[in-house]
């Protein structure tokens, strides 16, 4: 009887133990597919000229030159806003915020700011950066609007990233004579960076990659040129994708995975830049 | 020297300051502005057009009761995926898979997160649908189907990332007690570990569904578009249209002020406050643990 009972335990245990593992494997098998699958289908288009030429016949032919430059300066404009703001953000919550009702409705915001759908986002961005502050649509409305979608994911990691230094290089420093700024600016800050970095790489990682915030603030259907200010409109690789997948009729397939690896490529070199910092710092972190 | 120091530290830490509080200001202009181009459409639809069944705003239907469903019913599917399949393989990363096993699998995950929606909404389009259709006979293969089964896949990063968190929190003396009571792993694991990270494991179905709820460019593609009301269980195999699609696909397209223009905005509005009440719950669900853990150790 009682053998009985330790044996179903254990039973038990394997049944329980073999069903997660097919359930993680589940979960990881279709996404290293999808990844092959652009890999396969996309790496024929690609040619010097896809990547360097301007779309021509609607689109059907050419190459995706504006949307690939058109997101990187979203890419970079996102960076300009959110990046300072962001990091100062994540240096008053871990160093100067008290702990009282205000930091935690502070962090409530952020909490909420991750969670707003990325179309309102754009309804925000088309309601406050284009209409109102008329910048019209165009990159830095979209590039404001994206920043502040990234914010919380930045905030989130430095603030991570600067708690997890030690408390005791903080005294040391304050005790040597060191004003508080001193003490983040030259002992706090140069610890975290690594942490910070890769908080901010997943954050713009997101950013290059979306597609709905951008679509009322600055995405632009077709323009066979680069763009030459920030309040020009530009293409981008995610509304390209959608335009050309959904939009235009008989559009070659090639192009169309053609464009879906690019925007991998893209996306994914960022993920990747991040995930190596973020295990270097951990090789070398002495504390 | 030390005055001007003084003088500049000043600046620099007001500067800190005025940065913490932005995002607090940023969730206000969000809800103002929303609030600003939404509300009007109370004045300028009627109640009972607005929460009726037909949505063709060129003839100015604007019942918005067909997206609403539409969402729910995709959001519904994609929670029956993902939160099955997230929390078996948070549990899987967290208790039972080897190192080796936990660095190949943490960074696949964090991956599918970071996928551009557009992309498996292109495959969606692609793949999945055409598969779908001819796997189950349907007329076509944009359905709320396809849109749950592509948005489970989305919002399980979410729901691993954190549950994992919550149970790399619990105290690895609570499994070392129920081991040394004779307990196997596996009940360990149901007994102890999970209902012991309950709260952080809820905190991440709930930003799971919330991420599944927000989620606009990959229904918008995979889904048919169709606005009709999704209350019938067939309706899972039928083109719906969801909220945000309606927004996406739309906004483009209507003149500013208009009364469609102000409708969609409240749309948005409506989707604001969704996902303030489910962060909110989130957030204080943890604040509360925090808060018992606290009394109890003091």
């Amino acid at each position: 009887m009682k053998r009985a009972f330790s044996l179903n335990r254990h039973l038990a245990q394997r049944l329980g133990f073999s069903l997660l593992t097919l359930m993680a494997i589940m979960t990881v098998v279709p996404i290293i597919a999808v990844v092959a699958y652009i890999l396969t289908q996309g790496s024929p288009a690609i040619s010097w000229e896809f990547l360097s030429a301007v779309p021509r016949e609607g689109m059907r032919a050419g190459g995706i030159l504006p949307a690939i430059i058109g997101t990187f300066y979203l890419t970079l404009g996102t960076a300009v806003f959110s990046v300072p703001l962001g990091i100062a953000a994540a240096i008053y919550l871990s160093e100067y915020a008290p702990d009282n009702r205000l930091t935690r409705l502070i962090r409530i915001a952020i909490i909420n700011l991750s969670g707003i759908p990325s179309v309102v986002y754009g309804l925000f961005g088309l309601g406050l950066f284009v209409l109102f502050l008329q910048f019209g649509t165009s990159i830095l409305a979209a590039s404001l609007t994206l920043s502040i979608m990234t914010l919380p994911v930045i905030i989130s990691t430095a603030e991570e990233a600067l708690r997890a230094v030690p408390q005791a290089f903080r005294t040391v420093s304050i005790s040597l004579g060191a004003t508080q700024w001193q003490t983040i600016r030259r002992i706090v800050l140069p610890q975290a960076i690594p942490g910070i970095i890769t908080g901010v790489i997943l954050g713009l990682e997101r950013a290059a990659g979306e597609t709905a915030p951008i679509l009322f603030t600055g995405a632009a259907f077709f323009l066979p040129r680069l763009p030459n200010s920030p309040f020009d409109a530009t293409m981008a690789l995610p509304y390209h994708l959608f335009v050309i997948s959904t939009q235009v009729p008989e559009m070659p397939i090639k192009i169309q995975y053609g464009t879906a690896l690019v925007l991998l490529a893209f996306v994914l070199s960022m993920n990747l830049i991040a995930t190596a910092i973020r295990s270097r710092a951990r090789a070398k972190r002495q504390w | 020297m030390q005055k001007t120091l003084n003088w500049r530290e000043y600046i620099i830490t007001r500067a800190v300051k005025v940065s913490g509080y932005s995002s607090i200001v940023f969730v206000a202009l969000i809800f103002f502005f929303l609030l600003r181009e939404g509300l009007p459409t109370l004045a300028e639809v009627k109640l009972a057009n607005l929460f009726s069944i037909r949505w063709y705003p060129i003839e100015n239907y604007f019942g918005i009761l067909p997206l609403i469903t539409g969402s729910l019913i995709v959001t519904v599917g994609a929670a029956l995926i993902a939160i099955p399949f997230g929390i078996g393989t948070a549990v899987y990363i967290a208790e039972i898979a080897p190192r080796w096993m936990r660095e190949i699998l943490k960074p696949l995950v964090e991956l599918l997160g970071g996928l551009p929606s557009v992309v498996l909404g292109f495959l969606g389009i692609l793949v999945a649908a055409p598969y779908l259709r001819t796997l189950l006979n349907l007329p076509t293969g944009l359905t709320a189907l396809t849109g749950s089964l592509l948005l489970g896949g989305i919002s399980i990063p979410t729901i691993v990332s954190i549950a994992e968190d919550a149970l790399d929190a619990v105290p690895r003396s609570y499994r070392e007690g129920a081991w040394a009571l004779g307990a196997t792993k596996w009940q360990t694991i149901w007994r102890v570990t999970l209902p012991a990270a309950r709260s952080g494991v809820l905190t991440a179905v709930m930003l799971g569904i919330g991420r599944a709820v927000g989620e606009t460019m990959t229904v918008m593609m995979v889904t048919g578009n169709a606005p009709v009301l999704a209350i019938y269980p067939s309706s899972l195999f039928s083109p719906v249209r969801t909220m945000t699609a309606t927004i996406a696909a739309e906004m483009g397209e209507v003149a500013n002020g208009s009364v469609h223009y102000h409708t969609l905005f409240f749309i948005g509005m409506v989707l604001f406050l969704i996902s303030l009440a489910v962060n909110v719950a989130a957030a204080s669900v943890v604040f509360r643990t925090k808060k018992r853990a606290e009394r109890i150790l003091s």
